[in-house]
């Protein structure tokens, strides 16, 4: 219809009816531009709104005495619950998961852009990452409950549950690290063969410099993920109500997304301004890790 | 590649497998999963026929040691089926209408502050999305439009819209990353016809990038199937054949989580019914997956 009304409209006999129909076809196009432009915006409203929410219902509990609810344990009486073991908790996770998954993740990496044989192995092995990227997160809170704490014993401990988490992240970071790898060029490593460099000292001293940056970037992306995760925690059978904070790797821990759950699913309306305001230190924590992976982006990537 | 030196230092040879075993560890944790899931899965088919478990309609697993029980996952898979389908009814056009508007509408200015946005909405915790989920979207959106007697607590259309915010930035991302690849010698053309902007979008854009667009909804899909926190906390406990959106229903993963919050005993048939619904999940997802990905590859081949 388009090219023939365009073209019908140089004709002089037909100058008419196709300036009404351009007319009509601007009114279209605007019109669609405002439905494109008002579907995108629902996006951002509802982010909008669910942040307005959750700092509605939670700030006046949390700017209350935030010493008192970052520094309590949880409690029968909502006005008297804190979230101080859950955040330690939350916080050791997160330590041990990044110890666990990381240099695994990079050196995966590594091997797949920089030494893997093109062969029959190796596209197993590629195929295998991408599907375990799509596993849902309670499925990885079965395999550490099967696997973690209940076939090797460990139990619903701090261990079983930076594993479980450092499994569910592994492949999110080695795709991260493989297209920070592949995005050094290869003028770098055939500078440092020429220097009679071998392959692993230009993986180790060129690439992997080169590429840290991005892969940085892409690990706290996946830790932010991880640390936001309920289901799998859930799942091995974390603590909610505990009143100790870990000294051991087989100690069991709880952690800030299993407390927020808990809180929200009771029915005190007390307990819920508590989940809110708990819910605004998680995303406070997780604002200020997406920040440094931006500032690590900005300021570090190298354009060649 | 060639180029590096042909002899390796011994050490190197060490590295070398030493990173193989990082990239095969993620062949491990596939066979972690789905031994782990077959097992207790098998013992509970001991207990329970396979037949009754996939065509019985009353999921109500006994108290105690869960013998006795009835395990029909119908009821459960109608849930997850209401909660995918429901949140593609929020999540694809509004990711469609999103992807055409970074791609082809907004100036790079607004998109520069379009994208980060949709990745924050992408990383809110599911947790803290079921909590805006029950404290905003069924009070102030659902019980205000379709009144307060019709609208359970809990109820599908709130976990459904809350995964339909979730699966958005999925939708949008890998859907527009689908419409930058469309080369710009089809627009050119279509421009130099005489099509306008939408005739551009919608009959060149859309069409080129459809397979993208499609492995996006199916990847989508199966993270809606795959969301528990969400659909635990919105949408309620209660696994039924029904296909009203107001009432509380019951997910696969919502069942999971709500057996191992109970603390079902080890070894008991409830216990072992976890692993059966793990493996249907795995399964379902691992399939969605699989199909999203072949459509992508053949996408590909298209335009390079």
């Amino acid at each position: 219809m388009s090219s023939a009304a365009s073209a019908g409209a140089l004709a002089p006999s037909r100058l008419r009816r196709g300036a009404t129909r351009t007319g009509a076809r601007i009114f279209v196009d605007a019109a669609f531009s405002v439905v494109l432009f008002v579907g995108t915006i629902v996006g951002v409203v509802a982010l909008a709104t669910l942040i307005w929410t959750i700092v509605d219902n939670g700030w006046a509990r949390l700017a209350a005495d935030p010493a008192a609810f970052l520094t309590s344990y949880v409690s029968r009486l909502p006005a008297r619950a804190g979230i101080k073991a859950a955040l330690v908790g939350s916080a050791y996770l997160m330590l041990l998961t990044t110890l666990f998954c990381f240099p695994i993740g990079v050196g995966a990496a590594m091997y797949l852009e920089e030494f893997a044989p093109r062969n029959r192995v190796t596209n197993f092995v590629e195929a295998n990452i991408a599907n375990l990227a799509g596993v849902p997160s309670v499925v990885y809170g079965l395999l550490g409950l099967g696997v973690f704490a209940r076939f090797l014993r460990m139990g619903p401990s701090l261990l079983a549950g930076a594993l479980t988490l450092a499994v569910m992240s592994l492949p999110v970071i080695i795709v991260t690290a493989r297209e920070s790898i592949r995005a050094v060029p290869e003028s770098i490593r055939l500078g440092a063969y020429a220097l009679g460099a071998t392959k692993w000292q230009t993986v180790r001293r060129q690439v992997l410099p080169a590429a840290m940056p991005g892969t940085l970037t892409g690990t706290i992306l996946a830790l932010s993920r991880a640390i936001g995760e309920t289901a799998p925690l859930l799942v091995i059978g974390l603590p909610i109500v505990i009143f100790t904070l870990p000294n051991d790797l087989r100690d069991p821990v709880s952690a800030l997304p299993l407390l927020i759950f808990d809180w929200t699913s009771r029915p005190q309306p007390a307990f819920a301004e508590a989940a809110a305001a708990a819910s605004i230190v998680l995303l406070a924590l997780l604002l200020a890790m997406n920040a440094v992976a931006i500032f690590l982006r900005n300021r570090y990537t190298i354009r060649w | 590649m060639s180029i590096a030196r042909r002899k390796a230092r011994t050490g190197e040879r060490v590295i070398v497998n030493a990173l193989f075993a990082c990239a095969v560890l993620s062949v491990a944790v596939t066979i972690g999963i789905v031994a782990v899931l077959l097992v207790d899965a098998v013992a509970f088919f001991r207990d329970s026929s396979l037949g009754a478990f996939l065509t019985g309609t009353v999921w109500a697993p006994g108290q105690g040691s869960g013998e006795g029980g009835s395990y029909g996952v119908l009821p459960l898979l109608n849930g997850t089926l209401m909660i995918g389908v429901g949140s593609l009814a929020v999540g694809l056009p509004l990711g469609v209408l999103t992807a055409i508007y970074l791609s082809e509408y907004a100036s790079p200015r607004v998109r520069g502050v379009l994208k980060p946005t949709l990745e924050i909405l992408a990383g809110i915790p599911t947790v803290v999305v079921g909590y805006f989920a029950l404290q905003f979207i069924t009070p102030s959106l659902l019980r205000p439009i379709f009144g307060s007697e019709r609208v359970f607590v809990f109820n599908a259309a709130a976990g459904a819209i809350a995964v339909g915010l979730m699966i958005l930035p999925i939708i949008a991302s890998i859907s527009e990353d689908a419409m930058r690849s469309v080369p710009s010698s089809l627009r050119e053309a279509a421009y130099g016809l005489g099509s306008t902007r939408r005739q551009v979008s919608l009959r060149v854009v859309v069409p080129a990038a459809l397979s993208g667009i499609a492995a996006s909804v199916i990847l989508a899909f199966s993270r809606a199937v795959g969301e528990t926190m969400a659909v635990t906390i919105a949408a309620g406990n209660s696994p039924k054949m029904t296909l009203n959106f107001l009432t509380s229903i019951q997910t696969l993963t919502a069942s999971i989580a709500q057996t191992v919050s109970g603390e079902a005993a080890a070894g008991t048939v409830r216990y072992n019914a976890l692993f059966a619904l793990g493996m249907m999940l795995f399964v379902i997802t691992l399939a969605m997956n699989l199909i999203s990905a072949r459509i992508v590859r053949r996408f590909r081949q298209v335009y390079s």
